[in-house]
């Protein structure tokens, strides 16, 4: 292993040492070492001249950083429950059984570490996993055996089958977007025809709404964002994309990031930012070399840099952060806090954004997709734009589809598109439940699949998951309750304790020793969790319950084992210790009529 | 006419009476208190065994199988159940065993203690069983309101207990509630 102290240093020396870097510091020192040995975190505090427990603090947040040893091959496995029904966890278990390891636990020798890991985004290509970082796609009992040799053999990944780390598109329907071919810098030399001004006017005739989730009205945020006070002003691009079913930000990244980098630079020229960042989510590791390459085309071409298109005082650059594995840095406050170098912990809002962000300066944070629908509105004008969609969503919607179909990928519609369309176009003939808009979304049940995608009826950031009559409602539920309680950031009680119950619950029911009441509790911590948390991951974790609790009943009450109230645990099993200890096994030595055998 | 009195039973599992001590703490109150309720069973009766009762007591976690069963009759009886304390509403202090194991624990007591003779973990009928651990009352039987303090104070006991006998749903306002 290489020294500690020189790595450092030439890290640090490489961000500047500016102390809002740390997380990338750390995402670097931790590739050099495999994870981060505790003198690295003592020479990162010393290098920056921040606290220890500053630097520790970081290290400890995200999933991706590891304080402690951890396998020289960590192998993490998607664990959303696309993954799942694909054989994920019983391929987990091939593999640990193959490699003589316990889940969780890095092997004696060092070697390899097997773990789960939420949503990688490659629900249409999966089970998939991550080993130190890169993506596998379709693994199956072979991939598995074969993984388990290259380990075993100790074969660098570079060394690593190529076919393995293929990663797919699979756009299966394209429409304005990903349908026409696109001219770089054309739609930058279109705004800057207009002027600012005129430009934002295009883009309030457009009627863009974000798609990231919550559908704010684009050119508002803009304009916000330009009449804010403060001179340096920064765009970021919110490429993050946690929610579990959603991939739609990756082949856009991968194949169209010309169009995203461009709308950046259109955000910039329209609220005059300079700085523009990609918060990167850290599972997407593999496309940062690539889009890097291509911002250097971009500066090469004059799309960004000083005076973009000959444009005197368009000064406009783009970096890259990396995420590391936290799905609340999604939330844009809890990004921002996270491009700064700090724990990924939501902001008090107000002030937004668009007055304090970044640093404390004016910043204007949009979905990847709506940046990208931004060039569009450039060429071919706001009102064109809006002609297409419905009233209050205008344009496409870019849907992740992935689950029980026969034809799982990318689709693009008009917004407004019936449910019941889109499962006939990906193959789904059998599906009892769609959940729309991920996790934190809405489970759609059959009686309402003539509903539409649009925020006037089903909103959505993209990810719509289908659900085969062979699934149960209730499974599902409890996957999202545990992504929920592993991903919440422990900032606000209501959410950090009320996740956890929720999952205590979900878990005694499907230990088969859920009662009557466990279910109003359900609704009880679904109330706290809705109305006291901090953040959108909180008040959103309880919806798949809720959802499901109402559409699809049953499904919990089949598993209640009585209408009153049930342990969660077997209290004869508890005094089994005790038993064996003391060598009795009297009648009263039991409780429930449980018998020593 | 005199209301009749609502009966109030009262007990300590795996706790040490602190709750009990907080509970007679409320000084003068306590004359309105029993002019209001009838003690059923309780330390302060020693009565044996609950009979119906509306309101009941807990002190303490629950550590071996008589409090299980002392729990289970409680709940069988008392209309309204309140957990009462940091012991029963987390296990509180007795729950620092938790982590060790029970076989250690027994003979680290029993066996490897220079001051005892024929030194043996007593394995007398007569005796509860410990369980593997100490646990919540609420993870045992339907607990229906939780009192927290290590003790609670008289007050915030006086005060729930006061809007539980005039018919109110009991709300401990932020002065009353503490979790030391
Ligand atoms: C817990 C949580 C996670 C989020 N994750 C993402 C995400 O991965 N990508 C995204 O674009 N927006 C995400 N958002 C929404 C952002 O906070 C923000 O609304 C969005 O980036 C704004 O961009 P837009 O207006 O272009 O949609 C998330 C919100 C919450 C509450
Ligand atoms: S709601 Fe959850 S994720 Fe959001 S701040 Fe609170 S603890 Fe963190
Ligand atoms: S909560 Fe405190 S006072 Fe009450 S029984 Fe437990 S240790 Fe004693």
């Amino acid at each position: 292993m290489p020294e500690v102290d020189p790595v450092v240093q030439q890290v640090v020396a490489r961000h500047g040492g500016d102390p809002s870097h740390l997380l990338q510091i750390l995402i670097e020192v931790q590739e050099v070492f495999g994870y981060l040995p505790a003198p690295s975190l003592t020479a990162v505090a010393r290098e920056l001249a921040v606290p220890r427990s500053r630097v520790e603090g970081v290290a400890g947040f995200y999933s991706f950083l590891y304080p402690a040893p951890i396998g020289r091959y960590r192998i993490l496995f998607s664990d959303n429950i696309t993954d799942q029904m694909l054989g994920s966890r019983a391929l987990l278990e091939a593999l640990c059984r193959k490699l003589w390891v316990e889940p969780g636990k890095p092997s004696e020798d060092g070697l390899v570490s097997i773990d789960t890991t939420s949503c990688t985004g490659l629900c249409d290509q999966g089970p998939a996993v991550l080993v130190n970082g890169r993506a596998i796609t379709r693994l199956d009992y072979r991939r598995v055996n074969e993984i388990a040799e290259l380990v075993r053999k100790a074969v660098p990944l570079d060394r690593w089958p190529a076919a393995f780390f293929q990663i797919e598109d699979n756009v299966r329907r394209r429409d304005a977007l990903l349908g026409p071919t696109f001219q770089p810098g054309s739609a930058l030399a279109a705004a800057l025809k207009l002027g600012p001004a005129g430009w934002l006017e295009q883009m309030r005739l457009s009627g863009l709404r974000g798609r990231g989730g919550a559908g704010f009205t684009t050119h508002v945020k803009w304009k916000s964002c330009r009449d804010a006070a403060g001179p340096d002003k920064v765009v970021v691009c919110n490429a993050d994309e946690g929610e579990p079913g959603t991939f739609k930000d990756r082949v856009l990244l991968a194949s169209h990031a010309e169009r995203v980098f461009e709308g950046m630079a259109l955000a910039a020229y329209a609220t005059g930012a300079r700085t523009g960042l990609v918060y990167l989510r850290g599972e997407y590791r593999f496309l940062l070399e690539p889009l890097r390459a291509l911002l250097d085309r971009m500066r090469g071409d004059g799309l960004l840099g000083r005076s973009i298109l000959g444009e005197k005082g368009f000064d406009f650059d783009i970096d890259i952060h990396l995420g590391a594995g936290a799905y609340v840095c999604g939330e844009e406050t809890a990004l921002l806090e996270s491009l700064e170098g700090k724990r990924g912990t939501p902001r008090i809002r107000p002030p937004f954004p668009v007055t304090r962000g970044y640093l404390g300066r004016p910043t204007v944070v949009n979905n990847v997709e709506t940046l990208a629908k931004t060039t569009l509105i450039s060429l071919g004008g706001g009102a064109a734009f809006a002609a297409t969609g419905t009233a209050q969503s205008t344009g496409t919607k870019l849907l992740s589809i992935s689950g029980d179909c026969a034809l799982p990928g990318i689709y693009e519609y008009p917004f407004g598109v019936t449910i019941e369309r889109v499962l006939e176009d990906c193959g789904a003939g059998d599906a009892q439940l769609v959940q729309v808009g991920g996790a934190s979304g809405v489970t759609i049940a059959g009686y309402e699949f003539q509903r539409r995608i649009a925020f006037e009826d089903v909103p959505t950031a993209g990810a719509f998951m289908v659900f085969d009559s062979g699934r149960d409602p209730f499974d599902i539920a409890r996957n999202f309750v545990h992504f929920f309680a592993h991903e919440s950031c422990g900032f606000c009680t209501p959410c950090r304790v009320g996740t956890a119950l929720l999952k205590g619950y979900m878990d005694k029911l499907a230990l088969g020793r859920g009662a009557k009441v466990d279910l109003a509790d359900i609704e009880w911590v679904d109330r706290l969790l809705r109305n006291a948390s901090h953040c959108g991951l909180g008040s959103s974790a309880a919806n798949p319950v809720v959802d499901t609790l109402i559409k699809f009943r049953p499904s919990y009450e089949r598993r209640l084992k009585s209408l009153e109230f049930e342990p969660a645990f077997d209290l004869d099993a508890a005094l089994a210790d005790a038993r064996r200890i003391t060598g009795r096994d009297d009648p009263a030595a039991h409780l429930d009529g449980g018998r020593g055998r | 006419m005199d209301k009749p009195k609502l009966r109030v039973a009262t007990t300590s599992l795996a706790g040490c009476f602190g709750c009990h001590m907080s509970l007679l703490d409320i000084d003068e109150h306590l004359f309105e208190l029993v002019g209001r309720v009838a003690f059923d069973r309780s330390p302060l009766t020693d009565i044996k065994h609950c009979g119906p009762c509306d309101i009941g007591l807990i002190e303490g976690g629950v550590c071996n199988s008589e409090n299980v069963h002392v729990l289970r009759e409680f709940r069988r009886n008392c209309k309204t159940l309140v957990a009462v304390g940091a012991c029963a509403i987390t296990g509180g202090l007795p729950a620092q065993r938790n982590h060790l194991d029970l076989g250690a624990c027994l003979q680290q007591v029993y066996r490897f203690r220079d001051d005892i003779e024929d030194a043996a973990v007593p394995d007398d009928p007569e005796l509860p069983l410990l369980l593997d651990k100490v646990y919540p009352v609420h993870e045992v039987v339907r607990i229906d309101y939780f009192i927290p303090g290590c003790p609670p104070s008289g007050e915030a006991i006086w005060k729930f207990l006061g809007d539980l006998i005039a018919g109110r749903t009991p709300r401990l306002g932020h002065a009353l509630l503490r979790f030391d």
